[in-house]
């Protein structure tokens, strides 16, 4: 059973740069950063961090305060963004709430308001009496508030691979439509800053203490970030960008550094266009994972310099948003569709001398130029790895 | 919509009914289940230093994932795999969140790399040597089901053998409180392409939107004795698969959508 290309009928995105497509585009036409200084919590490491502006003021609805927490907050602002939450109420209402399956990704879900509960407890070690709601304290968090803020009722599924999750949601989501468990699907992703990665990746020695420069010799690490992002797919609409096809593999390397030669990542690569009945020549640009660890970059780097040739572009966007872990597949996915839609291919921000690794793929200034195939690659910790194929709308 | 896919091979491990031959047995009313809970299993898959260290997680996963492709019969770095958990790592949860509350400085890597969902599948992976993609899930008291489907539409989309492996563990702290979990408890199964010529016994998968969804209820002996981990929505599916007459089964998906399961 072959897998058949999907219509993207709406999709937004929501990142530190700002909400909504034209906020992120005017963001990236500007090359405006959206990195400051952590002030997150109480004693910030020293490092940059891509914050989302007002999401402890931000409500939501009174019917979803079961669900409210940060990660869920920044969910509804990305559901609200661009109109999406009414093309997927449209969506329900053309196929039956059954029949649009929620598949969205993850890596800490809303692990901050168990945090929050923790640095709360009381006097007896239990839970403050406004986070004793266990739906916030479990991965699924986020999938069930999806679920409930768009009305559905088939099929809903948080995927939680680290930062490969909320690029593994398309094609999952694909196989649910192929094998006709669903008509459409609301796929995506959400993550927020807390502790546990601020603190977590400071242990590792991985976060950076300035703003992040992928792919450039003297980087030093990654900023965290949050975003949330979702996309609309259906098998057949009038119009709307492609998603050709999709790539995952994993490394079997390590836990927290990538195959030294890019094993996985290539053979996600050539997975994804095969599917996608491309050649590298075909792709246009690239959004690299780029996520100025030493060793990502490396490796990605060599990888698209052995496999592509230079008329391909290729960047890395996570000067703008920095890292937003689980939620950074459909982040990039989303900048990749706006590529496509606007021809303009972003370059990469704090890029000044290339690692000697970078072929004349990986651009440092923004393209404006025509484009009709991207790709958007993802790889993870646990060494899983997920590349995307897009196609313009025509 | 209907899936068929064959199963080739299952796996269980429960810390009360540690292996799928006694659970088997005690399903079925021909054995009496043990006295006492059984320590965890080891992950033998792990180098020796990394066995003792590895968490929970870790060691009731790997132990189903080898049993089940050793009943398939089937070289485990072959198989992509689907990894599926309630509630993950519950102890490394509340390791993280004391630990950021008290001292954030002082978070041990090691703990933070294996907090992540897809652990347990990423050190099967490399245990292993798969490169077969994997992919961890969740999808709270449905996840059983929510993995099930996944795994059974790989297998018929990709044509190819996939390995499903679902676990939980027993939650510690304050955090014990919201997501409840006892005891370890893991389950596997080899779902294969189903074909006209198979011996092996097949699953036929329906899904079904209902006004609510009733799953089937467990109703043997073992089923005390998972009831409190937070997977035990999956025994009806193993109480099934323990007879050897065809029979079917209801899991949820959610509240108004129903996985209807005939097992042949």
């Amino acid at each position: 059973m072959p897998s058949r290309p999907l219509r993207i009928t709406a999709y937004t995105l929501c990142s530190a740069v700002g909400e909504g497509r034209a906020a992120t585009l005017a963001a990236l036409r500007e090359r405006r950063s959206g990195l400051t200084q952590n002030d997150f919590g109480s004693s910030p490491i020293p490092t940059w961090i891509g914050r989302v502006a007002g999401l402890e003021q931000q409500a939501l609805p009174t019917e979803l305060a079961d669900w409210d927490c940060r990660n869920n907050r920044l969910a509804w602002r990305g559901l609200v963004a661009d109109g999406f939450i009414e093309a997927a109420r449209e969506a329900r209402n053309r196929y039956g709430a059954g029949r649009v399956a929620v598949v969205v990704g993850t890596s800490t879900s809303s692990i901050g308001a168990s945090e929050e509960a923790y640095a709360r407890l009381d006097a007896d070690g239990r839970y403050p009496v406004d986070l004793r709601r266990p739906i916030i304290h479990t991965p699924h968090s986020l999938g069930d508030f999806v679920q409930h803020a768009l009305g559905l009722t088939g099929v809903s599924v948080t995927v939680a691979t680290a930062c490969s999750s909320s690029a593994k949601v398309f094609a999952q989501a694909e196989r649910l439509i192929r094998t006709g468990i669903a008509d459409a699907a609301i796929v995506g992703g959400v993550d927020t800053l807390c502790g546990s990665v601020l603190f977590g990746f400071n242990s590792l020695e991985l976060v950076s203490p300035e703003p992040c420069r992928p792919f450039d010799v003297q980087r030093r690490g990654i900023n965290l970030g949050e975003a949330a992002g979702f996309a609309l797919l259906e098998k057949q609409a009038p119009s709307g960008a492609w998603l050709l096809g999709y790539g995952e593999s994993n490394d079997a390397h390590h836990m927290s550094t990538p195959h030294p030669e890019g094993l996985g990542a290539r053979l996600a690569l050539s997975d994804a266009l095969q599917r996608a009945e491309l050649q590298p020549s075909d792709i246009d640009y690239i959004n690299l994972h780029g996520t100025a660890s030493q060793k990502n970059d490396e490796v990605e780097a060599k990888l698209v310099a052995d496999l592509f040739p230079a008329t391909t572009c290729a960047s890395s966007t996570k000067g703008w948003t920095g890292h937003t872990l689980g939620a950074a597949g459909i982040v990039e996915a989303a900048i990749s569709l706006l590529a496509l839609e606007h021809q303009l291919l972003p370059g990469t921000l704090n890029l000044n001398i290339p690692d000697l690794a970078c072929g004349p793929q990986i651009r440092r200034d923004n393209l404006q130029r025509e484009a009709s195939h991207a790709l958007s690659f993802s790889f993870g910790f646990g060494g899983s790895n997920c590349v995307l194929v897009f196609g313009r709308d025509r | 919509m209907t899936l068929q896919v064959a199963i080739e091979g299952v796996a269980f491990w429960a810390s009360r009914l540690p292996g799928w031959d006694l659970a088997r047995a005690v399903i079925r009313g021909e054995q009496a289940p043990p006295e006492a809970a059984s320590a965890r299993p080891a992950p033998t898959l792990l180098a020796p230093t990394e066995r003792r260290r590895a968490p929970d997680t870790v060691a009731v996963a790997l132990e189903v994932a080898g049993r089940a492709c050793e009943a398939a019969g089937r070289k485990p770095s072959d198989l992509p795999s689907v990894f599926a958990s309630t509630h993950g790592d519950l102890a490394i949860s509340d390791y993280m969140c004391s630990t950021l509350a008290a001292t954030p400085a002082l978070i041990s890597p090691i703990k933070f790399h294996n907090s992540v969902h897809n652990a347990a599948a990423g050190y099967w992976s490399i245990g292993t040597g798969s490169l077969a993609p994997y992919t961890a899930i969740s999808a709270y008291e449905y996840t059983f089901g929510a993995g099930l489907i996944e795994a059974a539409t790989q297998a018929a989309c990709e044509e190819r053998p996939v390995l499903y492996v679902a676990f939980d563990i027993e939650a510690k702290g304050a955090l014990a409180s919201m997501a409840p979990s006892r005891g370890l408890l893991g389950a596997a199964l080899v779902l294969a392409p189903a074909s006209a010529a198979q011996k092996q016994r097949s699953l036929i998968l329906t899904t079904e939107s209902v006004a609510e969804s009733r799953p089937t209820a467990p109703r043997s002996a073992a089923a005390p004795l998972v009831a409190d981990n937070a997977l035990a929505p999956c025994l009806p599916f193993f109480e099934i698969l323990a007879m050897s007459q065809p029979r079917t089964l209801c899991l949820a998906l959610s509240k108004q959508m129903a996985l209807n399961v005939q097992v042949n």
